[in-house]
């Protein structure tokens, strides 16, 4: 099924704007959608599962299973525990990247300058380490949780020599991302600068995030690219199978 | 930061703890500043997966993706700091006779193997069960949660300019090895991978060494 998602009505809209943050369930079947009202957007997205949070979005096993360093149309996003949490279903970017984290609160006050909240109200410059820390904290979790998120929107290639390669301003204003989650989840999305990009100032640029309902990935989607994705969908299937 | 604790030609003999670690086993332990570890790739082509842990901060684990976007490469050799997810120095390569060191594969599990090989093989033994055997037994007593992405040692995983990525033959050989000091009192947390499933191992997990110098404080 491909949805024109202008002729859907989202569940859910909210906006962030540089700096700001997002947390929230997301159950099976629903579809997320993280739009850069600019360019040059990142938006770092972590995922654990909903009801039992030590299963989370494992990097390593999403991008070895699928032979990528990046993430595209029709990669799924793999749990530690071999099961699919998200299904990229909807993507006008072509690379998301999967290897660079955040940065702290130190990075980026060394990087565009000291800022508190004491002297710049809310205009002080968020970091996406505090923010997922936060978000974490705040869905029962701690700092220990975190592990390496995907930064959407971002492109970083590397060389032969294992150097790696921003590319600036890489999405363009308007450009997608629809994430369909495969299991009930605790998306976390921090809108904070991708850690190798060079710009200065603080990047600023909002995000709509829109979630939509949709059905889970059957797995057997001719789309799924890998007998891997394939596998890992059946084992979500089965999980759902037991739990329902 | 800490200078190197050790003269360059130190002794084996002189060494505090020398084991050999076979395949499919664990180990697990505390190095404090300035504590030199070497291991040891006895056979070749080995991988030797591996996590650490702030001592005083149990939480603040390795983080794959903020040690190689502070070196902007992802690779790790000689120089290279790793750091945990608050950015915080845990130990730093001293020494390294292979070159090159993995940083994205992370650890074999039962689960994953399901995916990677066929639902079949949830049977075999991996690295994600001799962690949690290790941190069962081992204090401070660390949870499944505290598993994060780790560093594999001796593995070979390149990728492409084109976002491919690969599991190719490793570049290590018999002998080679890699040191760490530490730069910080930090928790290891190691397992000798028994994977089965992978040509790039000639499907024969082997031994390694685990050698640690101890500076005495
Ligand atoms: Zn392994």
């Amino acid at each position: 099924m491909s949805m024109a998602l202008s002729s859907f009505t989202p569940l859910y809209t909210l906006s962030i704007p540089a700096g700001g943050r997002f947390s929230m369930r997301i159950g099976r079947g629903k579809r997320l959608v993280v739009r850069a009202e600019g360019p040059g957007a990142n938006a770092a997205l972590w995922l654990y599962r909903a009801d039992h949070p030590a299963e989370r979005l494992n990097v390593p096993d999403t991008l070895k299973a699928q032979h990528t360093a990046k993430i595209s149309l029709f990669d799924v996003l793999m749990s530690d525990e071999g099961r699919a949490m998200a299904t990229v279903v909807h993507d006008t970017v072509g690379w998301h990247d999967p290897l660079s984290g955040v940065q702290t609160r130190a990075d980026v006050d060394k990087r565009y300058g000291e800022t508190n909240f004491q002297r710049h109200r809310n205009a002080m410059l968020r970091s996406g380490y505090e923010n997922a820390v936060k978000e974490l904290v705040r869905n029962g979790l701690d700092a220990g949780d975190l592990v390496p998120p995907v930064n959407l929107f971002s492109k970083v290639w590397c060389d032969e020599s294992g150097r790696m390669h921003f590319v600036s301003e890489f999405a363009p204003k308007g450009s997608e991302i629809g994430l369909r989650m495969e299991m009930d989840v605790i998306a976390i999305v921090s809108n904070t600068p991708h850690p190798l990009d060079p710009r200065r100032p603080y990047p600023s640029v909002p995000l709509t995030l829109s979630v939509y309902q949709d059905e889970p990935t059957d797995p057997r989607d001719p789309r799924l690219k890998t007998d891997e994705a394939r596998r890992a969908m059946e084992n979500t299937v089965w999980q759902y199978a037991l739990l329902r | 930061m800490p200078s190197l604790a050790f003269d360059r030609d130190r002794d084996l003999v002189a060494a505090d703890t020398r084991l050999v670690l076979p395949s499919g086993e664990g180990f697990m332990c505390t190095l404090q500043l300035g504590d030199v570890l070497r291991i040891v790739d006895l056979e070749g082509n080995q991988a030797v997966d591996t996590l650490f842990f702030d001592a005083d901060r149990p939480y603040d684990h390795y983080s794959a993706a903020k040690t190689i976007a502070a070196q902007g490469n992802i690779y790790l050799t000689t120089g290279a700091v790793l750091l945990t997810e608050s950015g915080r120095p845990l130990v730093r390569i001293v020494e390294d006779t292979c070159g090159r060191h993995d940083t994205l594969g992370g650890a074999c599990s039962a689960q994953s193997n399901t995916v990677r090989y066929g639902h079949d093989k949830v049977h075999m033994h991996n690295c994600r069960d001799t962690f949690m055997l290790q941190i069962a037994m081992h204090e401070p007593r660390l949870a499944k949660r505290d598993l994060a992405p780790n560093v594999n040692f001796f593995m070979n995983v390149p990728v492409r300019p084109d976002g491919g990525l690969e599991f190719a033959d490793g570049i290590s050989g018999p002998g080679r090895y890699v040191e760490l000091e530490a730069m910080s009192r930090v928790i290891v947390l190691m397992s000798n991978c028994p994977q089965l499933n992978n040509p790039c191992n000639a499907y024969n997990p082997t031994p390694v060494e685990i050698v640690i110098w101890r500076r005495g404080v």
